[in-house]
């Protein structure tokens, strides 16, 4: 062993003595201290208790296949749609300015209103028109208010996705004769839809969360059904309940997406 | 006719002056070689004449047409000039094979099916058939820069540009490239390159511009400007050049 390797061995060993001996007095202080409380007994009672968990937990597994339905029509409407607003508003030609105006206050509109809001406004000004069913369905109109938010935001990570690929690409390309629509679509799309994979991710998590949002307006998802739960129990642990499932599902896949942006990290450097 | 001919070309960025009215011909055949400090205008001259910038003022003829007239479609026009750059500029997401047929299949219309006899023999013919399926970041730099040079050459262009191509690579991979530019030039190719390789310029080209401040002061035969060059800005610069 040499004496760099010596050590750093020493170092090694000092680190992970004081990141346990810190993290055991934090968890035993939580563990000893929280009940101390004079409410946690009441807290514990309505919160964590096993009985009702187990009881309503098959149920709002049943209602979170809501959740992932609307979240797996909405997203590639997003990814779709976002990506037109991106190049809507990259657009040249004079012909298609209106195309830009409309990308710019379409983003603007959406980015700037509460997506709750959205959800109301939509979710229960269009069926207000006495649309024929299913045309009425606050399913759809919720979901139209996800993808109108949400493209907004995908659209913006596409645009800065764009302008990360080198100009020298473009020359590159131009070079050879190719159109302007052919350089976008074959030389800088592709780039910049793989540059901004680990941003979309978070969007994909965020969306997942944001449909719980649609129960506000009818949609016996998740959280309206821990809600309908805690009404007929009294007890809030059917919430606690519906956050375990939620984790469940992103926990990993935000691992997933700070794994990837990790790596570009890596490639870039 | 020449080939290629460049009548007072002026190209400004803002208020800098980067071409100062530059006249040029080059024959068909013919390989000029543009020599001169960093920033004395020789990359722009060459993106000008790619259309890739426009210019302010004089003309640019190719063929004797004027390619340079303001609003032309700059398309048809350099898919038959080549250009290369010094920083490669390969396709990342593309294998050389794919880099190479994509200009061919998008412009000249051709099917994978339709090039591949074509390509494959250009790859081979320049050292790269084991390369096809690599991607960019696989190769060598020398082998990326033939690679860039055949994704030009496949589109079949009248007129190579080419733009301090050896700059970027390691000094033991600049022969494998300069090779190429031997092969081209037998084979009849015309072609305009900015270049510092002073050795490889006076060897290979039948015409050397010396370029100052966006201005061409001294052409004539390699041996004409290295060994009596007139101008005396020429002088002190192949004096550090050549030292």
């Amino acid at each position: 062993m040499t004496r760099r390797e010596r050590y750093e061995a020493h170092q090694r060993r000092r680190s992970l003595v004081i990141a346990t001996i810190s993290t055991v007095s934090v968890v035993a202080a939580i563990y000893f201290l929280v009940p101390l409380a004079p409410g946690w007994a009441k807290v514990q009672q309505s919160f964590f208790n096993g009985e009702t968990l187990v009881k309503t937990f098959p149920k709002l597994l049943e209602a979170f296949r809501i959740n992932v339905m609307i979240f797996a029509c909405s997203a590639p409407a997003i990814a779709i749609l976002g990506l037109l607003i991106a190049l809507a508003r990259d657009a040249k030609s004079p012909a298609l300015f209106p195309l830009r105006i409309f990308g710019a206050a379409f983003t603007d509109i959406f980015r700037g209103v509460p997506v709750i809001l959205t959800v109301y406004l939509i979710g229960f000004g269009i069926p207000g028109l006495g649309l024929p069913r299913p045309w009425n369905s606050p399913y759809i109109w919720g979901s139209l208010a996800l993808i109108l938010t949400y493209s907004a935001y995908v659209a913006e990570i596409f645009r800065s996705g764009i302008d990360s690929v080198h100009h020298s690409q473009r020359a590159a390309a131009l070079s050879l004769g190719l159109s302007e629509r052919q350089v976008m679509r074959d030389v800088v799309l592709p780039q910049a839809i793989r540059n901004v994979v680990p941003s979309q991710m978070n969007m994909l998590i965020a969306l997942q969360k944001d449909v719980s949002l649609l129960s506000f307006i009818g949609p016996v998802e998740i959280f309206r059904q821990a809600g309908v739960f805690k009404s007929l129990l009294a007890n809030f642990t059917p919430y606690v309940g519906a956050a375990i499932i939620f984790l469940i599902v992103t926990i990993p896949a935000t691992r997933y997406a700070d794994h990837l942006m990790a790596r570009q990290m890596r490639e870039r450097r | 006719m020449p080939k290629l001919e460049l009548q007072g070309v002026v190209k400004r960025f803002g208020d800098r002056t980067v071409c100062d009215g530059i006249d040029l011909t080059v024959d068909e055949g013919q390989m000029v070689c543009l020599i001169g400090a960093s920033g004395s205008g020789k990359s722009t001259l060459l993106r000008c004449i790619n259309l890739l910038e426009p210019i302010e003022d004089g003309a640019i003829f190719l063929d004797g047409d004027d390619i340079s007239i303001p609003g032309l479609n700059p398309q048809t026009v350099r898919a038959r000039i080549g250009i290369v750059f010094q920083s490669f500029n390969l396709f990342p997401h593309m294998t050389a094979l794919e880099n190479v047929m994509l200009a061919p299949r998008r412009v000249r219309g051709l099917t994978r099916a339709e090039l591949q006899p074509e390509v494959e023999a250009l790859f081979a013919r320049f050292g790269l058939a084991d390369r096809m399926h690599n991607y960019p970041d696989q190769l060598s730099g020398g082998q990326q820069q033939r690679v860039a040079i055949v994704r030009a050459l496949a589109m079949q262009p009248e007129v190579m540009l080419f733009d301090e191509i050896t700059s970027a690579l390691d000094p033991q991979l600049v022969g494998e490239v300069l090779d190429v530019l031997l092969m081209l030039k037998t084979q009849g190719m015309t072609m305009v390159m900015a270049t510092h390789e002073m050795g490889f310029a006076r060897e290979a080209a039948d015409k050397i511009c010396f370029l100052d401040s966006g201005r061409i002061i001294e052409e004539g035969p390699p041996e004409a400007v290295f060994d009596h060059p007139s101008h005396q800005t020429t002088q002190a610069f192949l004096a550090r050049a050549l030292k």
